[in-house]
């Protein structure tokens, strides 16, 4: 396979394109008022068409994350970082929780024993206090 | 927009069979499309049509908006460049240089761009001065893809462009080709078995079978279309049901059903609780699937997109 910057064949390219940009700017990694990579510039990186960079791109802009500045390219809008945190959030159980709780009931892992697990873990982190 | 290329019932007979069996095409303008499909569905035969080196038995073809074949005005407005490309008059010339070849295409095409034909030499590491016959299969194919970027052609045609090219080379032309695209763009229509490899390239994607076209779409939007879903065979067989399957395999108590369509995130829930994992199938899986076994046996959902 074909070393695309990490992104995977099963899911459209566009859609992770997107991800990847929201990701950035939702870490801070690209700050409100910022330029986003050209299409061009993103289609090199990730080593694809640049038409399906570009669906990429659109889909940020369609929901008002990214403002375009006529020819000269598309910035962070002011608000995207606390909007995209705010998604983040509330996919959060659906995203970690739940699969997690799948998983504990696979091997039988009850809710006080996995409590404890992530308190333990979470210890070792010394990152979120539980 | 007017397609780059546009081909209506087509077929090519040869005495002992039939190459392309009345296909209907169109390849839009400035697009990257991959031509996909096994060896001897009719790629070749196709290219070779549409850069006007082979002529059809019977239909159309138009590429920039007139028939290819004799015709000066399209000719010198496309390349193909081949699978094992063979310079002419090599017998003629045993002393025939890769320079010698630049500057034949640079008089043939006319906005060839001599600066990028030196800069892809000198990615591929080939000389300038060497004699053509002297140089490895891996090396023709890196001349045939100088020729065939630096051409700047509106049509670019590429049938398997890197016999012998090892995977650092291969990588090269892929990015050189996108950064080309970018800079330049033109209709790109490029064959090749490395669909994992080229996949991400691709506006479009065309496979053809048996001289037929059985799969013309949008690349991107076959991504998550087809899934594979494992685990317990009853958990598997309550999920898949009444869903379109287009493969089912199983080992004791496991099962695999390939099944067809988007799946909705709360089937995605039940899956997760049921214990099942879904494995999005690649575009190289899809082909495989949608070009391979004896006929009939591709999904009807495959073979009915338009």
């Amino acid at each position: 396979m074909r070393e695309m910057a990490g992104l995977d064949e099963g899911t459209p390219l566009f859609a992770q394109v997107a991800e990847r940009l929201a990701a950035d700017i939702a870490d801070g990694g690209l700050a409100e008022g910022e330029r986003v990579p050209s299409t061009n510039e993103l289609a090199a990186f990730y080593r694809i068409n640049p038409a399906t960079a570009a669906k990429g791109i659109n889909i940020l802009a369609d929901e008002g994350l990214l403002d375009k500045r006529r020819g000269i390219g598309m910035f962070v809008a002011a608000g995207s970082r606390a909007a995209l945190l705010a998604r983040r959030r509330a996919g959060f159980t659906e995203r970690y929780v739940e699969p997690m709780l799948t998983e504990a009931t696979r091997l039988g892992i009850d809710s006080d024993e996995l409590i404890t697990l992530i308190r333990e873990c979470s210890n070792e982190q010394g990152s979120v206090a539980v | 927009m007017t397609p780059a290329i546009s081909v209506t019932g087509l077929t090519r007979r040869y005495p002992d069979h039939v190459a392309l069996d009345d296909m209907h095409l169109s390849i839009g303008n400035q697009t990257i499309t991959g031509l996909l499909g096994r060896n001897g569905a009719g790629k070749t035969t196709l290219l070779r049509i549409l850069a006007g080196q082979e002529f059809p038995s019977s239909g159309s073809v138009q590429v920039l908006g007139a028939p290819p074949a004799e015709n000066q005005d399209v000719l010198c407005r496309l390349v193909l460049v081949r699978e094992d490309q063979v310079f002419p008059d090599l017998q003629g010339y045993p002393d025939f240089k890769v320079s010698q070849a630049l500057r034949a295409a640079s008089i043939f095409y006319p906005r060839w761009d001599a600066d990028l034909a030196s800069s892809l030499l000198k990615d591929f590491g080939l000389r300038a001065g060497k004699a053509i016959r002297r140089l490895s299969r891996g090396q023709r194919s890196a001349l045939g893809i100088t020729i065939g970027l630096a051409a700047r052609a509106e049509v670019t045609l590429f049938d398997e462009p890197y016999a012998g090219l090892d995977a650092v080379a291969r990588q090269i032309f892929y990015d050189r080709l996108l950064a080309e695209y970018a800079d330049f763009p033109r209709t790109v229509l490029l064959s090749t078995h490395l669909i994992d490899e080229a996949a991400g390239l691709f506006e479009n994607v065309v496979v053809i079978d048996r001289g037929r076209v059985v799969l013309d779409t949008a690349a991107d939007g076959l991504r998550g279309t087809v899934t594979a879903v494992s685990g317990p065979v009853l958990a598997v067989n309550s999920f898949t049901q009444g869903r379109p399957v287009w493969e089912r395999r199983g080992l004791g108590s496991q099962a695999s059903v390939v099944i067809v369509g988007q799946i909705p995130p709360e089937d995605r829930d039940r899956a997760r609780s049921l214990g099942l994992d879904l494995t999005p199938l690649s575009l190289q899986q899809l082909v495989v699937r949608a070009s391979a076994g004896p006929a009939g046996t591709g999904s009807p959902t495959m073979r009915t997109s338009a």
